[in-house]
């Protein structure tokens, strides 16, 4: 069937357990649809035509904007962290979550296809995380999110990492309603992933070049990564750390302290 | 592959349209997918008929328009096109470019009985 990751809704669960329809907090009856509906006849056959004019996301766009009104309410930053599997998304986010935890309010949201494996390597730090599964689902959509943060409370002015699934094309087109998309992007990759992948890339407002401790064993050219990333997005930050010895988290902390503050002062 | 995931959506909105709109059976729909968009025509179309099986559409017309990609560069000060992403201006061949056109994934209409 389909060919990366055959794609699926369906047998989603979070933290083990298949969610119960949609229990959202809020009300989706209101209506918003934008579209002119109106109808022409189409002559003989009696068939006829029917505009829309509805861009094809609306329904995880409107999630995601409802996602983003409670991130604002509670003064959340929500970073949703994209990356290819095994970048160190994970290895980051225990690293991070366990220098943070004293600072501010850490939350977690872990994306995989399957097992609560990273959901346990943060629990193992202390910070509470939320394991969704997506099953076939190639990525994590606002709807999951919507779910997964009524099994949490998010506490006021904390972060929310969100670890989508690992995969570099698929969760580029469905907002979360996130404040800020990070790519992570490993040095055994390959800097010529902007430029395969260009989706995330134009999307995210940083990247982080991760692993750079193995920067001295595998050919890999920052300075040309760094380039192909802002002939995809000219404004693309970046950040060139290592989650396994620490280097470059200081600043990576600094950029997460600046866009929480930046959230708190415009709301 | 999100393909799949979006063509699930235009069969949820047809569905919506149908009990909002009366109508029970999908004959055509046009897309409006942009040539910087995240979607691939041929995985579209693909999805489309596993996805229409069964449904009010089974059997429906696909017919998707093209909207070609725009971008603002800054060095020329101008509109210019761009037909896939990391692609550089065409005049300047620069890389300040902004997109303006070509990021659309639309469902305009459908044919309807
Ligand atoms: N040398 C080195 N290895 C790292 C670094 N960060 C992560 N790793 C290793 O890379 C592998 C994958 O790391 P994860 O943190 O599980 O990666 P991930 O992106 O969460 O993977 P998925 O969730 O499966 O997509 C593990 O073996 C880590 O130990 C790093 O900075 N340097
Ligand atoms: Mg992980
Ligand atoms: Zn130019």
């Amino acid at each position: 069937m389909c060919t990366t990751c055959g794609c699926g809704q369906g047998d989603v669960t979070i933290n083990g357990e298949v969610p119960h329809g949609h229990a959202h907090t809020h009300n989706h009856n209101h209506n918003h649809n934008h579209n002119h509906n109106h109808d022409h006849d189409h002559g003989a056959g009696g068939s006829r035509i029917v505009e829309i004019e509805q861009d094809i996301l609306s329904a995880n766009d409107h999630m995601a904007m409802h996602n983003r009104q409670d991130f604002a309410r509670f003064g959340v930053l929500a970073l949703n962290l994209v990356s290819s599997p095994g970048s160190g998304k994970t290895s980051l986010l225990v690293r991070t979550a366990s220098e943070l935890a004293d600072k501010m309010p850490i939350h977690v949201i872990e994306g995989d296809q399957q097992t609560s494996l990273d959901a346990e390597r943060i629990r193992q730090t202390g910070v509470a995380a939320v394991q969704v599964n997506t099953g076939k689902g190639c990525h994590l959509d606002a709807d999951m999110i919507s779910r997964a943060i009524q099994n949490m409370q998010l506490e006021k002015s904390g972060v929310l990492f969100i670890e989508n699934v690992g995969n570099l094309v698929c969760p580029a087109a469905f907002d979360l309603g996130e404040a800020a998309r990070v790519v992570i992007l490993s040095v055994t990759e390959g800097e010529d992933k902007p430029l395969k992948y260009p989706d995330m890339f134009l999307s995210a407002k940083l990247m982080i070049i991760n692993k750079c401790d193995l920067l001295a064993y595998v050919p890999f050219d920052v300075e040309k990564c760094v380039e192909y990333a802002r002939r995809i997005n000219p404004q693309i930050e970046v950040l060139q750390v290592s989650a396994l010895n620490g280097d470059g988290l200081g600043e990576w902390y600094e950029w997460i302290a600046a866009q929480s503050e930046m959230l708190q002062r415009d709301g | 592959m999100h393909e799949l995931a979006i063509t699930e959506g235009i069969l949820r909105i047809m569905e919506d349209q149908a009990r909002q709109q009366n109508f029970s059976k999908v004959k055509t729909v046009w897309l409006e997918i942009g040539e910087l968009s995240h979607l691939n025509r041929e995985a579209i179309s693909f999805c489309f008929r596993a996805v229409i099986k069964g449904s009010i559409a089974e059997g429906a017309k696909l017919e998707i328009a093209h909207v070609p990609g725009k971008a603002w560069c800054e060095q020329c000060d101008r509109i210019v096109e761009l037909s896939k992403l990391g692609d550089s201006c065409p005049i300047c061949g620069g890389f300040e470019l902004q997109i303006k056109d070509g990021q659309e994934m639309r469902i305009c209409k459908l044919e309807v009985v």
